[in-house]
């Protein structure tokens, strides 16, 4: 390391990524949220006239897309945590020599476009697809079984798409844990159950915390699955952001909207890192 | 809880070879896998089937002629070229760009380090859809025609954040020592970056442009904000989920699920082999 003449040195080089960083993250913010208080459209033009009732409009009308956005959101993140966990905790503790493959065969999906990805789980949940179809047809399933277009779907396509989230930093923080700690508990006669429920669980809680960032932000946000799995009946905030923006070309409102949700998700997961304890969000998320 | 393993006494030390009969929960994961495979398998299979309708949902027999006419539908061919083309360059800029970012991050300490790394946090856990609107927003305020370009432009912004964080990882981890003795032995700055720091933080770089590659390729909220009328391939399948996805589509993805598997396994071997 230069010391002397290296001042300058780390100034340099985070300047082009700052950069690009001002000019297209944040400077779009800013005009975001100034659009977001405009008032116009697309033919004569937006005018900046502080018209803070974007917001009140937005939340009063699209109130229940909120809702259920966040609703959606918290249970596929449950479905997430409750479904990753196991298989983490086994692969983790379990796994031997074969740990990296199974990590592998979970991270699969990803290797295919989430949106083709979606699409194929939309193909699993066709009434008549290779899936549904045979199952309805032999009786299996009743005649009048139908899962796609509703709650159930979009829900269990957000767990689909979004579960390796979950299970990678679980499973990194279960793979930390000291072997000697577990053993330490049983030589304090701690039981199976106890040794899980006051060592490894507490210890493992990190991983469950970032990927709780990981999934219920994009989750709760997602419109593609309530696109394309939902139907008209369970529309999601992004959907109507999408909307706003492409259709009606009502941008100030769609701004307004889109701030909504950062906002309220970003309340949300400080909130949330305070009642965990977690002291750090930036050293939990940045793992 | 108590039936999570098999074993009758507690975990001992580095747990003990896997067992020979199946515990309730390695049968979960293979379970919670064969779930995960599933869909991928239908898309693989689908790629195959000899479709005469729109809707590729019912099997009507074996057929490879999809795979025959992959490039039968001309727009679907650019899409795929697009997507290409701004994984690639998307992935060389933000490598650049996100290596020196984390290595500035990892090794000093400098005025405005703090809010250097709250906005790489911000960018790494911000709603895609408030990325796409926001960057939308300004285009529409400036009145920018969007295409081509301004996909580059996004795709570089949030992988970004995701480059430097990988690459400062394994910054932090290594010895100073070492680019101190080449210093000591002569070595001027860009000879002890070329000769030194890049071989150390090389695994760090390749996970990142890995990392910037495949969020690029698969992005489609962002990319679907700021395309205009240039189409990738996300978008093309979104664009057809409406009057039912042509059989090609499952094609392109079994052969870029194919390719990106060959590229994880290699890249995987070789990295075992390196010297940690």
């Amino acid at each position: 390391m230069a010391r002397g003449r290296g001042r300058l040195a780390p100034y340099l080089m985070i300047l082009p990524s700052g950069l690009w960083m001002a000019v297209f993250f944040l400077i779009p913010m800013v005009l975001m949220v100034s659009l977001s208080l405009q008032t116009g459209n697309l033919i004569e033009g937006f005018r900046q006239t502080f018209h803070w009732q974007n917001y009140t409009d937005g939340l009063n009308t699209y109130g229940d897309k909120f809702v259920r956005s966040l609703w959606y959101g918290l249970l596929a993140t449950v479905a997430c945590i409750a479904l990753a966990y196991p298989a983490a905790y086994w692969i983790a503790f379990r796994g031997g020599r074969h740990k990296s493959t199974y990590l592998f065969l979970l991270l699969l999906p990803y290797f295919v476009s989430f949106i083709l990805r979606t699409v194929s789980w939309k193909l699993v949940l066709t009434d008549n697809g290779p899936i549904l179809g045979p199952l309805r047809g032999s009786g299996i399933l009743p005649k009048d079984f139908h899962i796609l277009d509703t709650s159930v779907a979009v829900v269990s396509g957000l767990a689909y798409n979004f579960l390796p989230f979950m299970v990678l930093p679980i499973y990194v923080a279960l793979e930390r844990i000291d072997h000697r700690v577990v053993e330490a508990a049983y030589d304090l006669y701690a039981s199976r159950l106890q040794a899980f429920t006051r060592v490894i669980l507490p210890l493992s809680l990190p991983g469950v915390f970032a990927g709780v960032i990981m999934t219920f932000v994009p989750v709760s946000s997602d419109y593609v699955n309530a696109e394309v799995l939902g139907g008209p009946q369970n529309t999601m905030i992004g959907n109507v952001i999408q909307t706003e923006y492409f259709n009606n070309s009502a941008y100030p409102m769609a701004s307004a909207l889109s701030f909504s949700l950062m906002a309220i998700l970003l309340v949300g997961i400080f909130a949330y890192a305070r009642t965990l304890g977690t002291q750090d969000v930036l050293e939990a998320a940045g793992r | 809880m108590t039936t999570l393993t098999t074993t009758k006494t507690p975990v001992r030390g580095r747990p003990a070879r896997p067992k020979r009969r199946i515990s309730g929960l390695h049968a979960y994961t293979l379970a919670l896998i064969a779930w995960l495979i599933l869909p991928i398998a239908i898309m693989i299979l689908f790629g195959f089937n000899d479709t005469r309708s729109k809707q590729n949902f019912e099997w009507q027999g074996f057929t490879l002629k999809w795979y025959a006419h992959l490039f039968d539908k001309g727009d679907l061919t650019t899409a795929v070229i697009n997507s290409l083309t701004i994984a690639l360059l998307s992935t060389l800029i933000t490598t650049i760009l996100g290596t020196f970012a984390g290595l500035a991050l990892g090794r000093y300490r400098f005025r405005g380090k703090g809010s250097t790394n709250l906005v790489l946090f911000m960018a790494i856990s911000c709603p895609e859809i408030v990325m796409g609107a926001s960057l939308l927003s300004m285009f529409v305020t400036f009145n920018l025609p969007r295409g081509y370009l301004t996909i580059l432009v996004a795709h570089v912004m949030f992988s970004i954040a995701f480059v430097a964080v990988t690459v400062r990882a394994r910054v932090v981890g290594l010895d100073p020592a070492v680019e101190e003795a080449a210093q000591d032995l002569g070595a001027g700055p860009w000879t002890r970056f070329r000769l030194v720091t890049l071989p150390m933080i090389m695994p760090g770089v390749v996970a990142g442009a890995l990392l910037a590659f495949v969020l690029s390729i698969d992005d489609f909220i962002i990319t679907n904000f700021t395309s205009g009328s240039t189409i990738t391939f996300p978008l093309w399948i979104y664009g057809s989920t409406r009057t039912g996805t042509p059989p090609q589509v499952n094609v392109m993805g079994t052969l870029i699920f194919a390719v990106g598997i060959v590229i994880a396994v290699v890249s995987a071997r070789r990295n075992m082999r390196a010297p940690r």
